[in-house]
């Protein structure tokens, strides 16, 4: 009798602060957004400037998503299977993009790459602007989205453990193939995770972005970013609009997820 | 030689695996590494096999130098104890790996992966996941995946001990029959004397990441050549400073000069076995091994005064059990 009021008290809270912290906002924010019917809402989200953020955000997260997900995969490889000098410190480093606030990762970009910094003339004499323009909003974007794929592949790779790759090794699989045939397939669950979250992450960031994309309207804008920007002209239903497609590309990206679940979990 | 190891160590951190190991093991033989857990018999299979590096030392395989060769071109065969099996992939794609890799046509894989299935015996069983197989089949199906690329040298590292008593004693009479079959030169790491007996042509005893002795079952069984390899290959009972094979305990109702009084604490019945447990006038503890009839005739019983004597018995050097090579004095005298 305890036992089950216990168990659904649990429930209750759990459900209650789901509900408060997250179903309750996003359901007004939709609420909002279809308030006057689908005609705003679609003027809205078809308006230039809108296309143009969507067009950029969802480049900026083409770009950064492989690349971070190839080198979380390298880093947790690195991380479990091999002993280096300087290992435990690449480890902390993982940690700096979470630790780290965004402004200031942004800010620290701008030092290094901008007009002042260590490489910006350099860079700028080699006919590539990094700030203010998309090199420097994939920067950022990097950075913030580092250590997901790295996070959620080791504590797999750990777990399977390297008994099976030496299977493969002595039955004759170079390093490659290994990976490829024995090691990929194993922690697939772990790279696919990740990758959501990296998604998620490229396609919210603010701070780092706002920071360095300098906020060129109709150029440098990306979907977060224009939201702040119709939210604090006063235009509202902009603004919700909006945010409604960033959730629900938020949405289908773990819904795509979901469906590709193997038939046989072996 | 089929395998030549030449004097290997291996340190890991303080701790020496393998202290200048030089091991010999001939063409298409059996041959099991004994030792208890730490003795550096692991270390010298994946040392073989190229999974550990030695710090000094080099391995041959049937002549040829592989010491500078990483594992996946030294054509050696390896199961692991915890089996290793690809999760991901059927029985028979497991089996097939090892082809696939050497791209073999497609026709020769299936029918190489269908010969193997029948012969570790896992018929009908080609499209299942490991994970839907018992522990032993999951066994089977690593050998079969280590026999398919027809390996120099199979090394089996401690291939049953994750499986119950049951299973693993018909997997081993198995493997016998199996190694009788295929020739494959096979190295067996166990702590079980009595699966290394069972199994192997020749046994290499190892303690302390060094080979106390190596030759055939029975030659160590009847010929140890120190206190270790005697009390690992086999039961012994201490009388004094000689060491007794239970069975070489003859256990009498009167004294005759070389006897010794005891008293009988407990008999166990193992069915053709008897084992009686015995304490000494001064107090120590013995074990005798009799057949049932031996017992029968005896009328025996616990709380009995006997007196006991060894009909064979050996000593020592010392009584250090890791002291190397020592010869052993051996007294024989008729019962």
């Amino acid at each position: 009798m305890t036992a089950s009021l216990t168990r659904y008290g649990l429930r209750f809270v759990a459900l209650g602060y789901l509900l408060a912290l997250l179903i309750v906002p996003v359901v007004m924010i939709l609420r909002k957004a279809f308030e006057n019917g689908f005609g705003p809402f679609w003027t809205a989200i078809t308006q230039p400037d809108a296309v143009h953020a969507l067009k950029l955000t969802l480049e900026i997260a083409l770009i950064s998503v492989p690349l971070n997900t190839a080198f979380g995969i390298v880093f947790a490889i690195m991380l479990v299977r091999h002993d280096f000098p300087g290992k435990s410190v690449l480890n902390a480093f993982l940690a700096l993009p979470f630790a780290l606030s965004p402004v200031v990762i942004g800010l620290a970009l701008i030092l290094a790459y901008g007009e002042g910094g260590w490489f910006g003339k350099d860079l700028a004499n080699a006919g590539f602007q990094v700030v203010f323009s998309m090199p420097g909003m994939i920067l950022a974007t990097l950075f913030v989205s580092l250590p997901f794929v790295a996070r959620e592949v080791m504590p797999v790779l750990r777990e399977i453990g390297d008994e099976q790759e030496q299977a493969a090794a002595t039955l004759g699989a170079g390093a490659f193939t290994t990976f490829r045939r024995i090691t990929l397939p194993a922690i697939r669950w772990g790279v696919i995770y990740g990758v959501i979250l990296t998604t998620a992450r490229c396609i919210g960031e603010y701070g780092a972005v706002a920071v360095i994309s300098g906020n060129v309207i109709g150029e440098t804008e990306t979907m977060p970013l224009i939201v702040k920007r119709l939210y604090d002209g006063f235009d509202k239903q902009g603004a919700y609009s909006v945010s409604v497609v960033l959730a629900a590309i938020a949405l289908t990206t773990v819904l795509l997820m979901t469906l590709f679940k193997p038939k046989v979990e072996a | 030689m089929a395998i030549h190891a030449l004097n290997v160590t291996k340190r890991f951190g303080d701790f020496v695996a393998l202290d200048d190991v030089s091991l010999e093991i001939p063409d298409g033989s059996l041959t099991a590494l004994l030792g208890p857990s730490g003795s550096g018999k692991s270390t010298l299979l994946r040392v073989i096999a190229g999974l550990e590096a030695p710090d000094t030392g080099t391995v041959s395989l049937n002549g040829r130098d592989v010491s500078t060769l990483p594992a996946h071109r030294r054509g050696v065969g390896f199961v692991f104890q915890h089996y290793a099996a690809f999760k991901h992939m059927t029985v028979a794609r497991n089996i097939a790996f090892g082809l696939e890799i050497r791209k073999r046509p497609k026709k020769e894989i299936k029918q190489r992966v269908a010969e193997l299935i029948d012969l570790v015996h896992l018929e009908g069983l080609g499209n299942r996941y490991p994970s839907q197989l018992s522990g032993g089949q999951r066994q089977r199906m690593a050998l079969a995946r280590a026999l398919a690329v027809e390996p120099e040298v199979l090394l089996l590292d401690e291939p049953f001990g994750a499986l119950d008593a049951r299973v693993r004693k018909d997997l081993r009479a198995w493997l016998r029959r199996l190694h009788d079959e295929v020739h494959v030169t096979t190295v067996i790491v166990t702590h079980d004397q009595e699966e290394a007996m069972e199994v192997a042509d020749s046994v290499v005893v190892m303690q302390k990441g060094r080979i106390e002795q190596e030759g055939a079952p029975q030659e160590l069984y009847e010929n140890p050549v120190n206190r270790f390899v005697m009390s690992f290959v086999g039961p012994v009972s201490t009388l004094g400073d000689a060491l007794v094979r239970p069975h070489d305990l003859e256990i009498r109702h009167s004294p005759n000069g070389t006897t010794r009084a005891a008293t009988v604490d407990r008999l166990v019945h193992l069915g053709f076995e008897v084992r009686v447990m015995l304490t000494l006038d001064d107090g120590e503890q013995v074990e005798a091994q009799l057949t049932r009839d031996e017992a029968a005739q005896l009328g025996i019983d616990a709380g009995s005064s006997v007196y006991v004597r060894p009909r064979a018995e050996r000593h020592f050097a010392d009584g250090d059990e890791s002291d190397g090579q020592e010869p052993a004095t051996v007294s024989q005298s008729s019962p």
